[in-house]
């Protein structure tokens, strides 16, 4: 009996290695479908839209999700105050404009094939996949080719430059898609504004793979958070808006059930809006959050990663050339361009201090046709609202973008010039503002009077990115100080920075007279002692 | 001959002292929370000016019962009495070695100017600094008790006068502990409980 017993459990033992080695293969995690094994993949694509009709094949309503998102009409409705945003239709300070650089600028798009005003926005299979999909970091899309690719062979780019661009394998790319990632995310929105941490300050490439000191909630050997950990998106539209953004958010953390939460992406949206439990003054932190937005005190300054960012860019000084008639950059000690011939001037700044203002989540852009001044005061890219008394402001900060860029002086518009292109009119290659400003003007269906001047602008861009650990957050004299960050910031009493002047001078005026009234009333009754 | 009196009780003394480090120590502390100077540091300062002024809340809350249960409150009801002659003495008799016009007893213990300036202090002064230190502690509960359109900046100043008028009360205060019967006899009084009197 107990033989038999051990021989069941002996040859029990040895097979059970055998029944798992049957589909031995490890089991993925993470995701219930292996890319790798469709068949749909398994082909080689000769483009983008092959691939996207592929996942369709599957993912039926995703190319429709993506049709009725900013990332793909590249167009913001904003129902505060109606007007007509988008990249498509602002203006910035950095390279100013989208519309007659197509080409160029929609390397960013989640498309194919915007190169004109002509773009199929219908079709489905123009939807880019892999731009936010690939999980192997060879999918690329040059600038110049509409969003689409390098396929087959090798492409020399710009034609004529003798540098050649890899073409990519889409059927590997497509076979690896997963989650969407910083490196996804990163490839278009770390290089807003034409390169690495040029545009936003708190968003470039350090980020890929930061540690805790410069994002606290991305640190990857940390919290390792990916940019849809807060921008929690469903149905493909990602929540978190830079033209309607959250200054203030009373709806406290998310919880599961509960209808119209509101942006996800906020820092309540987790954190709630008592957050300090543990810290010693935790009541009064927490009341901190009433005026000062989270941004304030823990993000205490941007562009920490060891990537500039540009802070001023002067457009009014390009053109020049070198002795031999050619285009020239002049480089700071570490390698950056401050000065590019087809550019202008620029001024860099990392570990940036922002500047403070009372923000109430409204922004109202100067567009094309608005009439601006050239006075002493510079011309407002962008208004932010926001004031002490509306209940709905917080001190937010800021990076502020200034810069001098081109603009009509007869019609008193912002001007929208073709940079990109290898053409004849495009500035970067001709160095033209006359042509350069025709073309795009006439692409963008504004009138131009063909005078040309440059006009101060600032644009301000809220900081939120580069979130530091707690114990890096502000400190209270970095406000609590005469001096402090907040000199500016008007409408808030801030002990150790506010004092009525009055009162502290008659108060310190009769101390001292009081002083020397006891002091002389002392000296004298010595002197009188001594008398008697 | 100077003769000795038991004026100031037990209680009434660790009261006083207590009192005055806990006043000077927030003078320090507030002064430096308003940007005068820099000691402890701002966030140390605003913590400890806080503890500081619970500290003095409890000590009054024993104080107030002891004045209470003792009597001891009479010794600030203001008198008119003798207040002239006290004015007199200080701006003339004081330099000439004239009698002290006011002779202490224990139902008596504060001269008539003391007891318009103690009561100053505790009518005007004090509630100030208590009401407008209050509302600022609890700033962030002004909206819940229906003071939402109250001005910080207009709390904050009055405390700041409430401040100012204390420390010049401190000044004359304690230079005026050097005028007794002999320069140090009310400050041994105020130690030990005896004061020497004409």
């Amino acid at each position: 009996m107990l033989r038999k017993r051990l021989v069941v459990a002996l040859t029990t033992l040895l097979l059970v290695p055998f029944a798992v080695g049957a589909n031995d293969a490890p089991v993925k995690l993470g995701t219930t479908a292996d890319h790798t094994k469709f068949k749909e993949l398994q082909q080689e694509f000769k483009s983008g839209p092959e691939v996207t009709k592929a996942c369709l094949s599957c993912h039926t309503e995703a190319a429709r999700q993506v049709h009725r998102t900013k990332h793909w009409t590249w167009e913001f409705m904003n129902p505060e105050n109606k007007q007509r945003l988008g990249k498509k239709n602002v203006i910035n300070n950095f390279c100013i404009s989208v519309p007659s650089n197509y080409a160029a600028c929609t390397a960013c798009h989640v498309g194919y094939g915007w190169k004109d005003g002509n773009f199929d926005f219908a079709k489905e299979e123009n939807v880019d996949c892999l731009v936010c999909h690939d999980t192997t970091g060879l999918y690329q899309k040059p600038p110049g080719l509409a969003g689409n690719p390098v396929v087959g062979a090798p492409l020399e780019l710009p034609p004529g430059s003798g540098k050649f661009i890899k073409p990519v394998d889409l059927a590997k790319v497509a076979q690896k898609v997963g989650k969407t990632s910083r490196d996804t995310c990163g490839a278009c929105h770390f290089r807003g504004g034409g390169g690495d941490g040029v545009k936003h300050g708190d968003m470039d490439t350090s980020l890929a793979a930061p540690d805790g000191e410069v994002d606290i909630h991305m640190d990857a050997t940390g919290l390792d958070f990916t940019c849809g950990t807060c921008h929690k998106t469903s149905s493909h539209d990602v929540p978190g808006s830079r033209y309607t953004p959250t200054a203030q958010d009373k709806g406290g953390a998310h919880i599961r059930g509960k209808d119209k939460q509101g942006n996800p992406a906020t820092c309540v949206a987790c954190h709630s809006n008592t957050p300090h439990k543990e810290a010693r003054q935790a009541a009064r932190l927490n009341h901190h959050a009433n005026k000062v937005a989270c941004q304030t005190c823990h993000i205490p300054e941007f562009a920490r990663g060891g990537v500039p960012t540009k802070m001023v860019w002067d457009w009014s000084t390009a053109g020049k050339l070198d002795k031999d008639g050619k285009q020239f950059t002049i480089k700071d000690e570490k390698g950056h361009d401050i000065y590019a011939s087809h550019k202008g001037d620029f001024v860099l700044g990392e570990n940036v201090k922002p500047e403070y203002r009372w923000f109430n989540g409204e922004i109202t852009y100067t567009l094309l046709g608005d009439k601006i001044e050239k006075g002493d005061k510079p011309t407002q890219i962008n208004r932010i609202g926001g004031s002490p008394t509306d209940g709905k402001s917080l001190i937010w900060p800021m990076k502020i973008m200034r810069g001098k860029q081109p603009y009509d002086p007869v019609n008193q518009t912002l001007v929208t010039p073709h940079t990109a292109g290898n053409d004849d009119t495009g500035f970067w290659k001709n160095l033209d503002w006359e042509k350069a400003i025709e073309t795009g003007m006439r692409t963008s269906g504004a009138p131009f009077s063909g005078k040309v001047d440059f006009v101060e602008t600032e644009m301000y861009w809220p900081t939120t990115h580069m979130v530091a650990a707690k114990d890096k957050a502000l400190g209270c004299t970095e406000c609590h100080a005469r001096d402090g960050r907040l000199a500016g910031v008007a409408g808030v009493y801030l002990p150790g920075r506010d004092a009525n002047p009055l009162i502290d001078k008659a108060g310190w005026a009769l101390a001292l007279l009081t002083l020397l009234g006891v002091l002389g009333h002392g000296f004298i009754r010595i002197i009188a002692a001594k008398k008697h | 001959m100077a003769e000795r009196i038991y004026i100031f009780k037990k209680f009434e003394r660790f009261w006083h002292w207590s009192q005055a480090a806990l006043i000077i120590f927030l003078m320090l502390t507030g002064f430096e929370i308003h940007g005068a100077y820099g000691n402890f540091g701002f966030e140390r300062a605003v913590d400890y000016h806080t503890t500081a002024a619970w500290t003095l809340v409890g000590l009054w809350v024993f104080a107030i019962f002891w004045h209470f249960t003792t009597g001891e409150w009479k010794q600030y009801i203001p008198t008119t009495e003798k207040v002239v002659a006290m004015m007199k003495f200080y701006l003339s008799g004081i330099f000439k070695h004239a009698p002290h016009p006011f002779r202490q007893t224990t139902l008596r213990k504060h001269n008539p100017l003391q007891r318009l300036a103690y009561l100053g202090v505790l009518l005007f002064i004090s509630p100030l600094i208590w009401i407008t230190g209050w509302l600022y502690l609890f700033y962030d509960q002004w909206a819940a008790w229906g003071l939402g359109n109250l001005d910080l900046a207009l709390v904050a100043t009055g405390h700041v006068i409430g401040a100012f008028l204390m420390l010049l009360f401190f000044i004359a205060h304690v230079y005026l502990t050097t005028a007794g019967h002999t320069p140090t006899s009310h400050i041994k009084a105020m130690i030990t409980g005896w004061e020497e009197v004409d």
